[in-house]
């Protein structure tokens, strides 16, 4: 154990905004006067060309400097007073910046602020990558060009939906949470997506989420940590406000033959009948590293079932196509979908309430997570129950993680009657918030040990 | 075409004298014995059936024309009738007398119009005004009545499996009274009415015992009547229909076969299937009575296959120029002087053969497209394994877009007879174990017929084999397996391990190993020692295979020892002996195993703290802290001895 006492928490609140955010490669303007070439995006656009280059020229400067103390692992942020300063290069010499300003705050959550943003900033570019592909590629393509623009089109959206406020320890994980399902339906979703695979060819790969939550992905892991990212943070959620708001009744059957179904397209064709309907999807890249493959992301939905299918994009795709993709998915779908809710209510009934334990689990090997602490995700904001100096406690003790590698078990007495617990098992990390006066350290240690023997039965914990 | 001949006469027929002026044929169904009797018997009587191997031969006093010859069961009276109005009898059975006694029916006046072995000694007389039940006693050389029924009868059917006689009574002859025989008691069954054709000219026998016939169909007895439609009617064609003769209550008339042609028709039964043979298009109709046609009435079927004539044979010239080596000549199928007995008998008294009828199961295979009737078609046949493997083979390698469904559809069939005799042996074993019931009818184990068709069947004859092949995509090989898991899942079969580890296989094979992550992580696989090790030595490839294996061991709780293995071998001391304390097995553990993997990692702290806990533990269950000979940690005893001085070993409590 470690017990340590997290003392002299600031009451002060951060809230961080986003002040800069650019990417430049140095070897795009090597020579004086042409500084300006090697910004390929710059946000705010509207700041000043000479102000823009100095603040590059600065990024630039310290990375060069910090690359000789260890030119491996070059500088990662910089803090100043009033603004942390994020550095990535994600392929070789092209650099994302983020500037945030950000009050100063304790010391101890300062290696967790990195982190956080860190991540943040990878997450950035990640999603860029999954619309667009790497930076070399659209070099090739159509060189600074093509860039500059895919980077100006992705980059003026995408900075406006992040929520730097309510970023926390899920957003390090980039998790993804799966959908708890006993294996015969698992069996038959499998069986669904075999069929639908077979019978209509063109699709390379199929995903399936129910509740927003994913149980099956035919796309390497990675790939699927960020698509899972957009459908759940940003495609889905814009697709649900107007469900919930009722508008353009989403919940009226379709048919198709004989069959009623629930079944629409949350991207393409909003309505099949429409003879104006546009048959065009989103682009999407996977397997960067090594096939490089341009995918249509069509995602379908009947109830709470979505399936993503992916065809590559070299393949034209018509209104023929979507009308047999609904014809074959929709009925089948909408049956699959009942059946999943039947089944888990079963087992939610079997299984019994939810537990009173507030926890966030996450399993480095298959990317679990898990977390009672979190409300449901919104395309805005991102709600915890706990109070956010907790979730800062939470970071620390993952930061502590970090730093080595072999097991460990943290506890953590809070100011406010809470006791933080942070366990670390192989690659799975658990972190226990429990709010109970007078318990000593041993009781808090039994009442983790109680938890995870009826939570965590069925995986390997060490104690 | 010859591929399409799904029905064949039997290689080795039963071979016999032909009849002819001097020579009487005749046929026993239920010894199913041909008589060739010669001159009435003087010159002699063959005697040959069932197989063409026993065949007895013996002469009788020539005492006029003989009308029906037969043995009782196991051969041990024969019966003879020469008369209308009495059956002679001769013991076949050694140390009684042979010479020939003799019954009279008992009803004056009445005709006999044939007689029934029902037992070895039991014997039914039919006569035009009744049935005479008698028991034959050998020995004394007389027969004994036991039951008579008076009634009129124009004709009778008897069918030997059952021990049940048809009666055909009333003018028209469509009224059927089945009387049922068993030990020496006779009962009547409820009369049934045959419906016949709109009738013409009435008040004559219409129902013609030609076209009666009575079989077992799936273990229940059936009426079949050939219905010949007239032909100045709008009607499509003649039809059998089937009525359901039960024990108890009436007859139902059950099932129509549609024959949608007329003419001159014979019945079989041939592996539960209602065969129908038509003369004059030489040609057969095969009818399944459970296979059900969606698209018309309940229990009106239509045939299974189109018709198709019997197998070509040939037979060897018969008569005083078959000598020697003759080459075969084609035999004249569906001739006029063919006889067809039931169940599956066909005998053509003038060449001297008795075939049986045999369905052959590989030409329905491509006549039947509809993969799903042809697999409940092939699971009610008898000799069906083989080639229902081979269509499961077949099915797969071909790869058809859209084959998928039909494949579960496939395995959902074969996994539904799997599984209720999986359930039969399970249920016999329990009632076995629970010691004999208190009735008297013992336990009957279930009988495995070859349409049970099991896990290690499918993985030998199918599975193994078509995940070998390189011209289909993995894809569709995984999609395969898990189909059949799925099927096997849902039908709630333990699936076996060689199942997962072909899944395994194929999908490390094609370094599918997320998708084998995903599969682990929703218990698609198993979890099973062996899985856990074969996932143990994926770690160099597959890194979270590890975990995986960890997990799985966790969860069998069985396997504490292996999980301890694990964890030394990563050299996680500490940690191996935290689990092994949390489970409660600290205290049987070998301490030399556990100071053998702390000294490896050379972590001095770590091996202080080993060997203290050994120390403590020795302490607590034998009162000193030493470590005995038997442990063998003299090594590490003189190890810590020279790292952490003398003074660092517990000091012994001396009380």
């Amino acid at each position: 154990f470690s017990p340590r006492m997290a003392t002299g928490m600031q009451e002060k609140q951060y809230t961080p905004s986003l002040l800069n955010f650019f990417i430049y490669n140095p070897k795009f303007g090597p020579r004086e006067g042409e500084e300006e070439k090697k910004i390929l995006f710059y946000h705010p656009s509207d700041v000043e060309k000479n102000e823009k280059i100095r603040n590059v020229g600065l990024c630039e400067a310290i990375v060069q400097f910090t690359r000789t103390f260890c030119p491996s692992k070059p500088a990662k942020s910089l803090h100043t007073q009033k603004n942390r300063q994020f550095f990535f290069e994600p392929e070789e010499n092209f650099w994302i910046v983020m500037v945030l300003c950000m009050f100063i705050l304790n010391y101890i959550c300062a290696e967790f602020i990195d982190t956080v943003y860190g991540a943040v900033l990878q997450q950035c570019y990640s999603m860029y990558k999954l619309f667009n592909g790497t930076f070399a590629r659209a070099m090739e393509a159509g060189g600074v060009e093509l860039l500059t623009q895919k980077l100006e089109k992705f980059f003026y959206r995408y900075l406006q939906t992040l929520h730097l406020q309510s970023c926390d320890l899920l957003d390090v994980f980039g998790g993804i949470s799966f959908f708890p399902l006993d294996k015969m339906t698992y069996l038959k979703i499998q069986s669904f997506v075999n069929r639908v695979e077979e019978s209509l060819s063109l699709i390379k790969y199929t995903a399936f989420l129910y509740n927003d939550q994913l149980i099956w992905s035919g796309l390497e892991q990675d790939d699927m940590r960020i698509l899972y990212k957009y459908l759940t943070t940003s495609l889905f959620p814009r697709h649900s406000e107007p469900e919930l708001a009722g508008r353009d009744s989403p919940l009226r059957p379709e048919v198709a033959g004989n069959l009623l179904h629930y079944g629409r397209f949350l991207t393409g064709p909003s309505n099949l009948k429409d003879p104006e309907a546009k048959f065009r999807f989103p682009k999407i890249f996977v397997n960067t590293d090594d096939s490089y493959e341009e995918l249509h992301l069509i995602v379908y939905k009947a109830m709470s079932a979505a399936v993503c299918f992916m065809i590559s994009a070299s393949e034209e795709l018509g209104r023929e196509f979507c009308e047999q993709l609904d014809g074959l998915v929709g009925p089948q779908l909408t049956l699959l979908a009942s059946d999943i809710c039947e089944q888990y209510n079963i087992n939610r009934r079997v299984s019994g309430s939810e537990p009173q334990f507030k926890f966030i689990y996450f399993n480095h090997m298959n990317l679990a997570e898990k977390s009672t602490i979190h409300m449901r995700k919104t395309a805005s904001v991102s709600l915890t129950s706990v109070h956010p100096d907790l979730m800062k406690i939470l970071g620390d003790i993952h930061a502590d993680f970090v730093r080595v590698d072999e097991d460990e078990e943290i506890i953590v007495k809070a100011m406010t009657d809470y006791w933080v617990v942070g366990k670390k098992s192989d690659q799975r990390e658990l972190y226990v918030i429990l709010n109970q006066k007078n318990a000593n350290l041993i009781e808090v240690n039994e009442e983790v040990k109680r938890l995870c023997a009826t939570q965590f039965n069925n995986i390997f914990f060490l104690d | 075409m010859s591929e399409e001949h799904y029905l064949e006469l039997c290689d080795s027929p039963v071979q016999f004298e032909n009849a002819s002026s001097v020579n009487n044929v005749f046929f026993d169904e239920a010894n199913k014995q041909v008589f060739a009797v010669r001159s009435g018997g003087a010159t002699g009587v063959v005697v040959k059936g069932p197989d063409d191997k026993n065949s007895i031969a013996f002469r009788m006093e020539d005492k006029g024309e003989v009308k029906c010859i037969k043995f009782s069961y196991e051969n041990k009276i024969l019966a003879v009738q020469r008369s209308p109005k009495s059956v002679d009898f001769i013991n076949f059975m050694p140390d009684l007398p042979h010479s020939e006694f003799s019954q009279e029916c008992k009803t004056k006046n009445a005709t006999v119009l044939g007689f029934c072995w029902t037992s070895w000694n039991e014997i039914v007389f039919i006569t035009d005004q009744g049935v005479e039940f008698y028991q034959v006693l050998p020995d004394k050389r007389s027969l004994k009545l036991l039951k008579s029924h008076s009634i009129n009868v124009n004709w009778y059917v008897y069918c030997p499996e059952t021990s049940v006689i048809l009666l055909s009574t009333t003018v028209q002859g469509n009224v059927l009274q089945p009387f049922a025989f068993k030990c020496g008691t006779m009962s009547k069954m409820s009369k049934f009415e045959i419906e016949l054709p709109v009738v013409t000219k009435p008040a004559k026998i219409i129902l013609s015992e030609r076209d009666i016939a009575v079989a077992t169909i799936y273990g229940q007895l059936y009426v079949m009547y050939l219905k010949h439609h007239s032909r100045t009617g709008n009607n499509p064609g003649a039809e059998v229909v089937l009525y359901h003769l039960q024990r108890e209550g009436a007859c139902k008339r059950s099932h129509i076969l549609k024959l949608n042609t007329t003419g001159k028709f014979a019945l079989n039964v041939v592996d539960n299937l209602v065969i129908v043979h038509h003369q004059s298009s030489q040609t057969s109709f095969m009818f399944d009575i459970k296979m059900k046609d969606t698209d018309s009435n309940l229990n009106i079927h239509q045939p299974v296959l189109p018709a198709r004539s019997i197998h070509p044979y040939k037979i060897a010239l018969t008569g005083p120029a078959a000598v020697g080596s003759q080459t075969p000549v084609p035999c004249e199928l569906y001739s006029s002087t063919w006889s067809v007995f039931q169940p599956d008998i066909i005998i053509s008294a003038s060449e001297g053969y008795l075939w049986y009828l045999q369905v052959k199961l590989k030409p329905v295979v491509s006549l039947l497209q509809d993969k799903s009737k042809l697999m409940e078609f092939l699971l009610r046949r008898r000799d069906c394994k083989m080639v229902i493997l081979s269509v499961c083979s077949q099915m797969l390698s071909r790869g058809d877009k859209g084959s998928l469904p039909v494949v579960a559809i496939v395995f959902d069939k074969l996994n539904q007879v799997y599984k209720e005799y999986l359930e039969a042996e399970q249920s016999y074993t329990m009632a076995v174990e629970c010691g004999p019931s208190r009735g008297s009818t013992a336990h009957k184990r279930p009988v495995r017929t070859q349409a049970v068709i099991d896990q290690s069947d499918m993985y030998t004859h199918v599975l193994s084999l078509f995940t070998e092949r390189k011209d289909v995509s993995h894809k569709f090989i995984i999609a395969v397996l898990m189909e059949y898991i799925r099927s096997l899942n849902q039908f709630q079969i333990t699936v076996q391990h060689y199942l997962y580890e072909l899944v395994i296989k194929t999908l490390v094979q094609h370094n599918l190993l997320y998708m084998l992550h995903q599969f682990l992580q929703y218990h698609v696989l198993s979890d099973s020692k062996p899985l856990a090790c074969l996932l143990l030595s994926l770690e160099s490839t597959y890194p979270p295979a590890h975990q995986l294996s960890l997990d799985m061991l966790k969860r069998l709780s069985t396997a504490n020892d292996e999980i301890v293995e694990v964890l030394l071998s990563k050299q996680q001391v500490l940690g191996a002996l935290r689990f092994i304390r949390s489970v409660g097995g600290h205290d049987n553990i070998s301490a030399r195993k556990f100071l053998d993997a702390a000294r490896q990692t050379k972590d001095q702290m770590l091996f202080y703290t080993i060997f203290r806990f050994f120390e403590q533990r020795n302490q607590r269950l034998r009162g000193s802290p030493n470590f005995t000979p038997g442990e063998h940690c003299e090594e590490h005893v003189a190890y810590f001895k020279q790292a952490f001085g003398e003074q660092a070993f517990i000091k012994p409590v001396t009380l």
